[in-house]
């Protein structure tokens, strides 16, 4: 599923930097992103909660909260940068070429729409669709994603339907329109385990249907090991490890990376016997570190971690496997 | 594994009446928990694991007589502990004590670390308030907070670290049991890890007993003794770790386990996956039979029909469906 390494990525961000005002000031929250998805390419953006990760994607369709703003950094896609785009353009985009599912339907639905409405909507309005060739399309979708009798719940209320049920009216929603890119984030979180493994299926057999391109932003190392083809590690609002998703697995290198790797339970692990765990938490939104953001919870920092910041640099030895880390970079320099 | 189990739980129910309707003018029964039967041994760390809405919680609640059961007992020490009022409850509660999922609406914003976890002592006269800094900062070193966290308030504190707050207000009157009750569920994964060992350093130092209730299955095969699988208000399955995990006999703790995602992308590829179809019913109106048969991939005729009956198909493996024969070996 890799896309050819000749072709343009569809999705190209380039040293994004996100800043929110605070009462001290403007403080950089997503600091110089570099994130490329390639045509039929799903990739994985994995990182912690207030890591930037979020906030990262919903820059790109220009859906930042107020008081949190672009400084710097383009993000092109299919060759345009979305974030110099008249507001017209991005209309022509938003919920058209690029489709979104947020991750709590309860919130991101209307609740005194019924659902078919909220399909139609952007068939009427990308597609020029007439009324009654919406509702078929509407039909279709729902079936689609799974949803039982699709022709009498496309009349339902959100309230109406279960969690899992309101997902997949999210992603239907999302895949309305055929969308080149689907950005989904963490669209499973909120749900049971054998819902979101049915979801998770869906996902998969549809972007090989679609030939659509996968952003899906995750907390949850384990749940994209088997979906995505390549993994962003974000932490504290920097990449700070890019690889496919193999390599990621069997040669994680940062330390971040494998300090996270280490901490899930495994199957072969002896009961009760002690995680291995990250010391201290992420720093807050606003209050990165000066030097590697992840330097004062890292066993192997050094005194250059704490004054200059890294950038990703290849891994030797591998294709495509990036990382951000001084103490890593020297390391494989040694080994050479 | 004492013979004498620390507390029994028998044919515990709890049902709770709502109102429905714009102005609750129709009654309805929410079927959260019926007729549960198991027993937790000293020392052991029994888990409960299920799909919102299952039941788990309530029965921790109801066995901790937090809320009043409808019908069934739980024994702690000999004395059916849900027949008893708030203060014949009293010397129990301090032996039994639970840790919330949100650190962050479980500490009282206005009082001091120090106010939260030195209230119980007092309460239960533990120790006198001269002696009270001293204990406070032995507990908070217990949990792994440095003896100056005890002048701080929760909003000055971390996720993680508010997590080990409540966990030193639990210790704090030396229980014997403590219901931990989706304790690391809102936590990030790294800070996650650091919660699963102090509970289980804690274990081994003071010989404490958990109920350990969560949804994320990894963590539950990483720290249990047993395991207990419901579904909509029943039990479904409870075994020992190992034969659970290796050698699961309900069809829904089968499908429950290959849900699972695995952190090895290799392995992710080759598995077969059980998918269930459909979603968990409501528990207002809960499936006549086997509560699983509207989901289950081997239904049969009875089981539209007929509550499975709870039995041990082999010593320390409970299960209740038609489809599992006695001496079952899977």
């Amino acid at each position: 599923m890799t896309a050819p390494a000749d072709n343009k990525p569809l999705l190209d961000v380039r040293g994004l930097t996100i800043e929110i005002d605070t009462r001290r000031g403007p403080a950089v929250i997503v600091d110089g992103i570099n994130l490329t998805v390639g045509k039929g390419e799903t990739v994985g953006v994995v990182g912690e909660s207030g890591c930037g990760k979020s906030l990262t994607m919903l820059s790109l369709v220009r859906l930042l909260p107020n008081k949190i703003r672009v400084k710097s950094g383009t993000a092109e896609f299919a060759g345009r940068d979305l974030l110099k785009m008249s507001k017209s353009e991005l209309r022509q985009v938003r919920g058209g070429k690029i489709g979104f599912v947020f991750q709590d339907p309860m919130t991101s639905l209307n609740p005194v729409m019924r659902i078919g409405d909220q399909l139609c909507e952007p068939l009427i309005y990308h597609r020029n669709m007439s009324k009654a060739d919406a509702r078929e399309r509407a039909i279709e979708l729902l079936r689609l994603v799974g949803i039982p009798g699709p022709e009498q719940r496309i009349e339902a209320y959100p309230h109406e339907l279960s969690g899992g049920m309101r997902q997949r009216v999210m992603i239907a929603i999302g895949l309305a329109c055929d969308p080149e890119l689907l950005i989904a984030d963490e669209p499973t979180t909120a749900l049971d385990v054998t819902i979101q493994a049915q979801i998770v299926d869906l996902v998969k057999d549809l972007r090989k249907k679609l030939n659509m391109s996968v952003v899906w932003i995750t907390h949850d190392l384990a749940l994209i090991a088997g979906l995505v083809d390549r993994v962003a590690v974000l932490y504290a609002g920097t990449v700070v490890e890019d690889a496919p998703v193999n390599e990621l697995f069997a040669r994680p290198t940062h330390p971040y990376t494998r300090g996270l790797l280490a901490s899930i339970p495994k199957l072969s692990d002896e009961r009760a016997s002690r995680l291995s765990s990250i010391g201290g938490t992420p720093p807050e939104p606003g209050r990165r570190p000066k030097g590697c953001p992840f330097a004062p919870r890292c066993a192997l920092a050094e005194s250059v971690c704490h004054e200059r910041v890294p950038v990703l640099e290849p891994v030797a030895g591998s294709t495509g496997h990036r990382v951000a880390c001084f103490v890593a970079q020297r390391q494989m320099m040694e080994a050479a | 594994m004492a013979a004498e189990p620390l507390i029994k739980v028998e044919n515990l129910v709890k049902h709770f009446v709502v109102r429905l309707g714009a102005f609750g003018e129709r009654g309805a029964t929410v079927y959260a928990v019926d007729d549960v039967n198991f027993d937790i041994f000293a020392g052991e760390t029994l888990s409960l694991v299920g799909e919102s809405g299952c039941g788990k919680s309530t029965t921790g609640f109801t066995l901790l007589n937090l809320q009043k059961a409808t019908s069934g007992k739980v024994l702690f020490q000999g004395e059916n502990i849900v027949s008893l009022d708030e203060k014949r409850m009293r010397p129990y509660r301090r032996e039994l004590q639970i840790v919330f999922q949100d650190p962050y609406s479980t500490l009282n914003p206005r009082m001091t670390i120090g106010e939260v976890v030195g209230e119980p002592i007092l309460f239960h006269k533990l120790a006198t308030k001269a002696e009270l800094p001293e204990r406070v900062s032995r507990l908070l070193a217990d949990v792994g907070l440095p003896a100056r966290f005890a002048q701080r308030y929760p909003h000055e504190l971390s996720g993680g670290q508010r997590q080990r707050v409540a966990i030193a207000r639990a210790l704090a009157c030396e229980p014997k049991f403590i219901v931990c009750d989706e304790a690391i569920s809102a936590l990030d994964v790294s800070v996650q890890a650091q919660i699963i060992n102090l509970l289980l350093d804690l274990q081994e130092k003071y010989g404490l007993t958990y109920l350990f209730i969560a949804h994320d299955l990894a963590v539950v095969r990483h720290i249990s003794t047993r395991v207990g699988v419901m579904y909509l208000g029943r039990m479904a399955e409870l075994a020992s770790r190992e034969q659970l995990f290796s050698n699961p006999l309900h069809p829904y703790t089968k499908a429950l386990l290959s849900a699972v995602p695995e952190a090895d992308p290799e392995l992710e590829k080759t598995r077969q996956r059980q998918i269930l179809t459909g979603d968990v019913p409501s528990p207002l109106a809960p499936p006549a039979g086997c509560r699983f048969h509207t989901r289950c991939p081997i239904a049969m005729d009875k089981c539209k029909a007929v509550v499975p009956e709870w039995r041990e198909v082999v010593p320390g493996h409970h299960v209740a469906c038609h489809a599992v024969e006695q001496g079952a070996a899977g």
